[in-house]
């Protein structure tokens, strides 16, 4: 049968905006299946948390969603989806673990490959097909977490790796003929080599290179972080929030207790960042030095007010001098929806020693 | 032309002073890529041929939102600075 002959068919996939999903997707195209790219924001993209901080002379270019330059370059539509609340409850609870830092990499692709078998069945699609080569990770994309995924994720014989599919086993429109195995690829291991010479074929020629990090969980210093605030909610039996979460990827961060922490930001864009997070929390700032701002989560006593004060006063220009004047306040929460009574505004100026390196050391959680 | 050439001259498009969407859609405040989520939510639920007015302050939507449109086939009518931030003109297909 030849391909003008075939029924066409509708394929959904995962398009990080990587090399490897587009020439997926595009190798797809090229046998004319309809494909759509599925992207899906999980809160997590370092890409996204860059565009916040950035610099307003920074070059947008380097900002951009690059799945939707990838669709734009294969031709594919891509669809960027919110996945970030039901994702946080994964990242939480893995059923398959962490690697080395928060990265529960199978049970990310387990979620976001039933995410896509459901879009798939919404949209009368045939197969799910992924970037994922052969060999390429070592946690997940060995031959057993690929076929353990597949199986998990209810898509056997309906999960295709187009880069791959050589050494696995037909998948049902291959068995069918619908799409044809002989068009398919055979790469395997680390080596870019093969997938640069088809992007070059293919004219793609604006991709990014591959950098493995461009996931927080996946960076060890956010990893603590991160399992030091699940530590938080486990003993406080209360549910962190999406801002408790998004402030890790910022500052440097001190436990005061087991329910208080200070966010101390490094650079005028993680300042300018972190005032976004002020609203009925802490704020504070030195008074006659320039300094980070200073974001306190959580309800602090008047000593871990203190404490904080000084950590903010560690980090300014004046951390040389004895004492420094360092303004706290709170502004009452923005919530209009909420009945609830809301805490008056407050505001006081502490004189304090700037945190010894010792006092550092204890509270520092990661770096 | 390449596909990465086509993008770069639709980055390019100024949308004239007369064009108006048909629906307007206020993103000012939202980093992307949510302008481009709330953007998509808008057109499936508009007629083909209708026009969505975007307005973002968020510079990367100039980038992102004809990548887009080129890749989900909706026509990128260019956009227009105005106060603090851009309005964006896309046409459905």
């Amino acid at each position: 049968m030849t391909s003008s002959q075939r029924k066409p068919i509708k394929a959904v996939g995962l398009m990080s905006g990587g090399l490897d999903s587009t020439l997926a997707a595009r190798v797809l195209k090229e046998q004319g299946v309809e494909v759509i790219g599925l992207n899906f924001s999980t809160g997590f993209c370092t890409y996204d948390h860059h565009r916040a901080i950035a610099r307003k002379d920074e070059d947008p270019r380097r900002m951009r969603n690059v799945a939707l330059q990838a669709g734009a370059e294969a031709e594919v539509e891509v669809r960027v989806i919110d996945v970030a609340d039901e994702y946080l409850e994964m990242v939480k609870h893995p059923k398959h673990g962490y690697g080395a830092a928060a990265n529960p990499c199978i049970d990310c692709r387990i979620f976001m490959l039933n995410k896509a078998r459901e879009i798939a069945s919404q949209e009368g699609a045939d197969i799910v097909f992924t970037g994922e080569v052969l060999g390429q990770r070592p946690m997940s994309q060995h031959r057993n977490a690929l076929d353990m995924i597949e199986k998990e994720t209810g898509l056997k014989g309906r999960l295709l790796r187009p880069l791959s599919a050589l050494h696995l086993p037909p998948t049902i429109p291959e068995q069918e003929g619908t799409i044809d195995r002989e068009r398919l690829l055979s790469i395997k291991g680390r080596s870019r080599k093969e997938q640069e010479r088809l992007a070059e074929d293919l004219s793609i020629e604006d991709y990014p290179q591959p950098s493995g990090g461009c996931c927080f969980l996946a960076d060890r210093n956010f990893g603590v972080r991160f399992h030091d605030l699940i530590r938080e909610e486990e003993v406080m039996g209360r549910k962190v929030s999406r801002d408790e979460i998004v402030l890790l990827k910022v500052g440097r961060h001190f436990r005061l207790s087991a329910s208080v922490k200070a966010v101390v930001g490094r650079d005028e864009g993680e300042n300018g960042f972190l005032e976004r997070f002020r609203d009925g929390r802490w704020r504070m700032a030195a008074l006659d030095h320039v300094g980070p701002v200073t974001i306190v989560v959580g309800e602090p006593s008047v000593r871990e007010i203190e404490t904080a004060a000084a950590l903010t006063a560690r980090y300014c220009d004046g951390r040389r001098e004895p004492s420094i004047r360092v303004r706290a306040e709170r502004s009452a929460p923005h919530d209009e929806a909420s009945a609830a009574p809301a805490d008056p505004p407050a505001a006081e100026v502490l004189t304090v020693a700037p945190a010894t390196e010792e006092l550092l050391a204890t509270l520092r959680v990661g770096l | 032309m390449t596909q990465a050439r086509i993008l770069k001259e639709l980055e390019r498009i100024k949308a004239p002073d007369d064009l108006e969407g048909d629906q307007v859609l206020d993103t000012m405040g939202l980093y992307c890529p949510v302008p481009i989520i709330r953007t998509a939510e808008r057109t499936r639920e508009m007629a083909t041929g209708q026009v969505v007015e975007v307005l973002s302050d968020d510079r990367v939507v100039l980038i992102d939102m004809p990548a887009w449109c080129l890749s989900a086939g909706h026509i990128y009518l260019g956009f227009r600075e105005e106060g603090r931030g851009w309005r964006l003109f896309v046409r459905k297909k």
